[in-house]
């Protein structure tokens, strides 16, 4: 089902006694959400991701703007009338039921006409259960399962009463490393079985890339940039979101623009012509940087870390707004960490070109 | 093995002092129990046998103060816990007055059970110049007055068993209003999420969540009950086998300290007969808390 959100905006009374007024959790969203697609809310903690989660679910009520549901405005219904599904991030099973009763529990909720018969709702959570591969663990309580494992119950539970909206809030932060990993590749799964137009929100930037078909990035309550995660990528809308994409992190260089090219110091890094003279902030992705013997960026080597397939070159710069920079690069360049310096080449379509003072994005310079 | 020497080290002090203060008295008081026409002066007695047991079990005093005693329970272990709990689901609902209403209800549980004795005689006593306040509010709704204090037993019993719950009621108050709060909430918005409705709520999330708590002051709330005595005191005075108010702690004070006092033998048989009563509620207890308590 297709989901649109309309000028969505939430404020929250401030509990600061400092600085009393109002929170706007979430400013003036508007965006779709296309049918049956796995999006991601992407941003810090304290972006707003989870109101908008919650407003989307039906937990929290809009201070104004609408949500649609396909054709059907839902912005006044409570969850239930809704068609969600929810998984939280703790997954909030109840841990007195079995895992079997924990995923029956929405089911024996039904009242009137959509009342199931007994045999009925035994399929459903069976079904739901073999979806999510649990069935031998039905008449365990959810204290005896491994993370992983009472995730899964709680997205059966989700599940269960075939909802048109899937939503999880933070799915993996609760998960090691290893299992995050699998897991997320069975959301996709699960999500690719079942078609539910579904949203997570999580602050891990590398989850929302993997396995979303678009990511939303999210800063302070304002959208920041919806798109594939490759073009989002690709093409950062500011410097924000080029931060906050990436690892390694992008470089981030204090620069000027002046006579139609990028200077990082006394070094002419990239040409931008016609770009009016001004400070300018210069970001390269890691894989942007490529050593070279006249390359036009000299930084002074700290060290090489081999990582097997590339290799990380961290180097330093003073105009560099890190502390250091990294450059990945494949094992086989030739790098000479006795020089004690390395000069760098930037490739154009890994650089990216912010206002110094705005951090918007300066498109015509690349 | 050093180590498992260092922690009996550490833990004597504790087990000595449980030993002398808990271990021995109780089996001091079931040997006393044994003894037959002990005299404490002479700290001679006839002989070894049950008879202690016969006599209090034949006690026409005793047996009003078990039967008072076990009405006292049943009457107000579960009203009281109940009580408790409603006021905790109302006050973990409201916001503002919360802390007001928190305070006036924890009240009792700092208040001097002696002096709110007073106020409730004040309160139910009938006497010369006044039939107390509350006899007045029956008279103004139209009933008939009747002596709480001096009066019928049914009366007599509503008035030990409305203190009871009363002086009770905060603590429970307290631990229910902090297991409440402790609950999660995002399991009450899973169940939102999922259209559960309010009773069904409560039921099958609310009250497994806490029922370790609600458990543990049931327990309490029973071997509480069991053991009342100051309470009677407060409101009929010291002579309660003749108000017919007595209770089992009551007895067994009596029968060493009381008017009819110095039989240390039938005391020591009573209280062990009280601790066999509790012991049994608590067996009993635990077993069904095995089935319903989720921990």
């Amino acid at each position: 089902m297709k989901i649109q959100l309309q000028n969505l905006t939430k404020k929250f009374r401030s509990h600061n006694k400092n600085a009393p007024g109002e929170v706007i959790a979430v400013n003036d969203f508007t965006f779709e959400i296309p049918d049956g697609q796995l999006i991601g809310l992407l941003g810090p903690s304290g972006c707003g991701k989870s109101t908008t989660l919650n407003m989307i679910c039906g937990l929290e009520k809009p201070t104004s703007g609408r949500i649609f549901f396909g054709d059907r405005d839902v912005t006044d219904l409570p969850p239930e009338f809704r068609g969600v599904g929810m998984v939280f991030q703790n997954y909030a099973l109840y841990p007195h039921l079995t895992v079997a009763k924990n995923i029956l529990f929405p089911l024996e909720n039904l009242k009137g006409k959509d009342k199931l018969s007994k045999e009925e709702m035994a399929r459903r959570v069976k079904e739901a259960a073999a979806l999510v591969q649990i069935e031998e663990l039905m008449d365990r309580k959810p204290g005896e399962l491994s993370g992983g494992q009472q995730q899964r119950v709680a997205i059966a539970r989700a599940l269960v009463k075939m909802p048109h909206v899937l939503l999880l809030d933070e799915p993996l932060s609760n998960l090691d490393a290893r299992l995050r990993l699998q897991t997320r590749e069975e959301i996709r799964k699960i999500q690719r079985a079942t078609g539910i137009t579904t949203v997570f929100v999580t602050h891990d930037q590398e989850e929302a890339m993997s396995i979303s078909d678009r990511i939303v990035v999210m800063r302070e309550g304002v959208l920041q940039q919806i798109g594939k995660p490759q073009e989002v990528y690709d093409d950062p809308a500011n410097q924000f979101v080029a931060r906050f994409l990436g690892t390694p992190p992008i470089n981030l260089f204090s620069a000027r623009a002046q006579g139609g090219r990028i200077w990082v110091g006394e070094e002419a890094v990239l040409p931008a012509p016609g770009l009016p003279d001004q400070p300018v902030v210069l970001g390269v992705r890691p894989e942007g940087l490529l050593p070279a013997e006249d390359g036009a960026l000299t930084c002074a080597l700290s060290g090489v870390e081999v990582m097997g397939r590339d290799i990380s070159v961290v180097a330093s710069h003073p105009a560099c707004q890190g502390p250091t920079l990294r450059a990945i690069i494949a094992a086989d360049t030739p790098v000479r960490p006795e020089t004690g310096s390395v000069r760098f080449a930037v490739k154009p379509g890994k650089a990216f070109v912010f206002r110094a003072e705005t951090g918007d994005r300066i498109r015509s310079a690349t | 093995m050093k180590q498992r020497a260092n922690a009996w080290l550490y833990l004597l002090p504790a087990l000595l002092f449980l030993v002398f203060f808990m271990v021995y008295p109780l089996v001091d008081v079931f040997v006393y129990s044994l003894e037959e026409g002990y005299n404490f002066a002479s700290q001679t007695y006839f002989g070894v046998g049950g008879y202690n047991y016969a006599y209090v079990l034949h006690d026409p005093y005793f047996l009003q103060a078990l039967k008072n005693t076990f009405l006292l329970v049943i009457i107000t272990v579960p009203l009281s816990t109940g009580l408790a709990l409603l006021i905790s689901l109302g006050l973990s609902s409201i916001r503002a007055l919360r802390n007001l209403f928190q305070t006036i209800y924890f009240l009792p549980y700092v208040t001097n059970t002696l002096a709110v004795g007073l106020v409730f005689m004040i309160l139910f006593q009938k006497t010369e110049y006044t039939d107390g306040l509350v006899n007045l509010l029956i008279h103004w709704f139209g009933g008939t007055g009747v002596d709480f204090i001096d009066g019928p037993y049914w009366a007599k019993m509503f008035v030990l068993c409305f203190y009871t719950v009363w002086v009770v009621l905060p603590f429970k108050i307290l631990i229910l209003t902090s297991a409440l709060a402790s609950v999660n909430p995002d399991y009450y918005k899973a169940a939102r999420v999922d259209g559960t409705s309010k009773p069904r709520t409560f039921l099958r999330i609310t009250l497994p969540m806490i029922s370790p708590m609600l458990f543990y002051l049931i327990i309490t709330g029973f071997i509480g009950a069991f053991k009342a005595y100051s309470d009677a005191v407060a409101l009929f005075g010291t002579d309660l086998n003749a108000a017919g108010m007595n209770t089992i702690v009551g007895y067994v004070y009596d029968m060493l300290y009381g008017d009819s006092g110095g039989f240390p033998s039938y005391a020591s048989a009573a209280a062990i007969l009280l601790f066999a009563i509790v012991l049994t509620i608590t067996c009993i207890n635990l077993l069904a808390s095995k089935k319903h308590v989720h921990h």
